[in-house]
């Protein structure tokens, strides 16, 4: 997984509360079986006023132009803003593979939905939830050439004002995305305790462990 | 001491160790695969030259991409039929085992999971689908994934969690006999609203949840996830242990009742403390419509499509117009004056059997309106059509001008061929009303299965309590909670075959001796705890 330390980056602000992960990611593109070439599709439906097919070639497909993506001034944006709730719905990891193949790095908003929170760190994009009143404030704050920076190893959000915001994260999520660390690997160090686990529960619960045949 | 709610005994008898970091790693009983979440996992494995960790801990079903027509001329959308043929490759590769898309036992994978008794109370159960919640519903810690955490889990059994806090909504009293699950969840989802329940396990209770059959309570916490948890609950009672019973992969025999011991103190304790409890009146939940495109955004068929402009929240406001302008709705219309161009009754929702049987008993002797396009009715699994043919449900549908259809995921989020135009209107009884769902500009309307049926029969949506009033009907069928009139006959472990003697099923009874009968089964004392001491936060809707 690709590390992420500290990215320097306009802002693309999505004024839209509850962005659930099929606007995200509509389900035709689901049907790859890569993990890749997901960004040209990120938003198909707002961001295209055609429908979207997988594998069409979208440089020559009708834009909206009212979609914040589209506006020039937001290009190579690697820093999402958003608004409560983002990332609802279906457990799609193409949502936040979508998200990364575009570009973005780091998203902000007041509250993300759990699975897709989840999923974000697993692809070394970084979600940072700030309480409502100071998104708000960076909505009215991001017009465009707004940048922001952000660290996570300090924790902070620097923005073009030169105020700095501090977020929390989980310390062990933390240092995971920080290293770009292989979550299975660190997780078969464990191997022996889930072997012992295993043995006391087919002693205790044997029908657990019954052969799907 | 303060006891221990369900979720917590689940967490606890699951946890492996702990990290110094304080992350858990939580052991996975059980692993459904599906198509769309799973080829990149498999790839993953194969580039780390990782196996699976426990080969038969996964069961593999292909659901999302099947046509439900013309099975016999296989997927003609050759993206499609690449991501079925991989995970029919995956499987092979892997050893685990498959209901490939000529298994009879082929099906929605939240259907055919807890059909074969591959779920059991007390397993924590993964999946890369966000309605994994649906297993809760067996006393079960289930809950949706990503694509790679199922790869976590293939190579380890295993998953690295951070614990969730403990909500409990109690739906106390009794329900109008029209208002199923379905109701109740989109209810609740309107009470708490989509995030409500982000950071939350939520555990369900109270009589009415007690009163539910089993396919009722899948519904219910198959929704949990439209109102923000990951994961839903319901205690284990008598109902459970019957359902599972005679399941091809439960355990049998002595066996059975040795786990059913343990099964039955699979219960939230009388004094466990709650994060947070909601309390709602049954008896206050008519059947609901959804008019947005968002769950929360629902209300009862009686009512009037909202106006923005009542809405002092600028965000809400925002949304509400956006979803209005959306769903080409006006501001104080009649939610029944809307019409329909199709309607889809199916789904992880809403395909099991206890559903076709409700939404049979609208359609009984009638049409569909003529201005309805179509009417999809798609069966869960193979095993739920299977049942449903022999109690001459097809009949009923297809005499009304239905179509009787393939198991699988259809129209509920339309990756297959089965979805709605650019501006066509539907009554769906699946879960998720966002944009586009159901087909590039379709609009969507969530409703109960019976609901549904009753939309397609008028053209608009009708209050069905309205509808009883005026022609009384036979309560739907009340023998799902009775376990075995209602298990399909293929769920044996024997190898599938063509069904046996088409089994009539059992008179229903009125639905208030039903009422009284599972009452009576469920353990009151554990449906209802007495969490006084934990209540941080009580809301009495």
């Amino acid at each position: 997984m690709k590390p992420f330390r500290k990215i320097h980056s306009r802002v693309v602000p999505l004024d839209r509360a509850n962005v659930d992960t099929d606007a995200i990611i509509p389900k035709q593109f689901l049907k790859s079986i890569r993990r890749t070439g997901f960004g040209p599709y990120l938003f198909d439906e707002w961001r295209y006023q055609d429908r979207g097919e997988p594998d069409m070639d979208c440089s020559n497909r009708p834009l909206n132009q009212d979609f914040v993506l589209n506006q020039p001034v937001y290009r190579n944006a690697e820093v999402l803003l958003a608004r409560e709730n983002f990332g609802c719905g279906s457990s799609r990891e193409h949502a936040p593979w979508a998200l990364a193949d575009y570009g973005f790095r780091a998203i902000i908003a007041p509250s993300f939905a759990d699975i897709f929170y989840n999923n974000c760190f697993k692809n070394g994009v970084l979600p940072i939830i700030l309480d409502s009143v100071t998104v708000d404030r960076l909505f009215h704050e991001c017009k465009p050439g707004y940048t922001l920076t952000v660290d996570l190893a300090e924790q902070s959000i620097v923005t073009h004002f030169g105020e700095t915001i501090h977020f929390d994260i989980d310390p062990a999520r933390k240092h995971r995305l920080l290293n770009g660390l292989d979550d299975i690997a660190l997780t078969l160090r464990h191997a022996e305790a889930i072997k012992a686990y295993e043995a006391k529960r087919v002693s205790e619960a044997h029908w657990l462990f019954v052969d799907l045949k | 001491m303060t006891g221990i709610t369900l979720y917590d005994k689940l967490w606890n008898e699951h946890l492996v160790c702990v990290e110094p970091d304080g992350s858990a790693l939580i052991y996975i009983d059980r692993q459904l695969v599906h198509e769309v979440t799973s080829p990149q996992a498999f790839e993953g494995l194969r580039l780390a030259g990782r196996k699976p960790w426990r080969i038969s801990a996964n069961l593999a079903v292909v659901d999302h991409n099947v046509p439900t027509t013309d099975r016999n001329l296989g997927i003609a959308d050759a993206v499609s039929r690449l991501q079925v043929e991989t995970l029919d490759s995956n499987c092979a590769e892997f050893g685990i085992t498959e209901f490939g898309i000529a298994d009879p036992r082929q099906g929605i994978v939240h259907v055919i999971g807890p059909e074969q008794g591959a779920i059991l109370p007390g397993m924590t159960v993964v999946c890369g689908d966000s309605h994994t919640s649906t297993h809760g519903a067996f006393g079960a810690l289930a809950f949706g994934i990503g694509t790679s955490e199922v790869e976590h889990v293939l190579a380890t059994q295993c998953l690295v969690q951070r614990k969730a806090k403990n909500m409990l909504i109690l739906v106390d009293g009794q329900t109008e006999q029209e208002v199923t699950a379905k109701d109740i969840a989109l209810a609740i989802i309107g009470k708490i609203g989509t995030a409500g329940g982000t950071g939350y396990s939520i555990e369900f209770g109270g009589d009415a949840v007690r009163a539910l059959s089993m396919e009722g309570r899948m519904t219910l916490c198959n929704m949990a996830i439209e109102g923000g948890a990951r994961a839903g609950l319901v205690g284990v009672d008598e109902t459970t242990i019957d359902y599972v019973r005679g399941r091809a992969f439960a355990p049998q025999g002595v066996a059975f009742e040795q786990a059913a011991a343990i099964w039955r103190e699979l219960r939230s304790d009388a004094d466990a403390a709650f994060d947070v409890v909601i309390e709602i009146d049954a008896a206050t939940i008519k059947p609901q419509v959804t008019w947005g495109t968002s769950p929360e955004m629902t209300l009862p068929v009686n009512a009037l499509v909202p106006d923005p402009e009542q809405e002092s929240d600028p965000v809400k406001k925002e949304s509400m117009a956006r979803a209005l302008l959306y769903m080409d709705l006006k501001p104080g219309a009649h939610i029944t004056d809307i019409r329909i161009d199709k309607v889809f009754v199916g789904s992880c929702t809403n395909g099991r059997i206890e559903d076709l049987r409700a939404a049979a008993e609208i359609v009984r002797g009638k049409k569909k309106a003529a201005s309805v396009k179509q009417v999809l009715i798609v069966p869960g699994s193979g095993l739920v059509k299977q049942q449903a043919e022999e109690e001459g449900l097809d009949r009923i549908f297809k005499d009304a001008g239905f179509e009787w259809r393939d198991p699988g995921c259809s129209m509920c989020l339309a990756m297959n061929a089965d979805r709605l135009e650019p501006g066509e209107r539907c009554a769906s009884t699946s879960n998720r009303n966002f944009e586009g769902r159901q087909g590039y500009g379709g609009r969507t309307h969530l409703v109960s299965p019976a609901m549904a049926a009753a939309a397609a029969i008028y053209g608009h949506f009708v209050d069905i309590s309205a509808l009883a009033e005026k022609s009384p009907r036979a309560p739907t069928n009340p023998a799902s909670s009775n376990g075995h009139q209602n298990k399909p006959k293929l769920h044996r472990r024997a190898k599938p075959s063509v069904a046996a003697s088409a089994k009539p099923k059992p008179a229903a009874k009125s639905s208030e001796q039903t009422r009284q009968k599972q009452k009576s089964a469920g353990n009151t004392s554990a449906s209802k705890p007495q969490q006084e001491k934990g209540r941080k936060k009580v809301e009495t809707v």
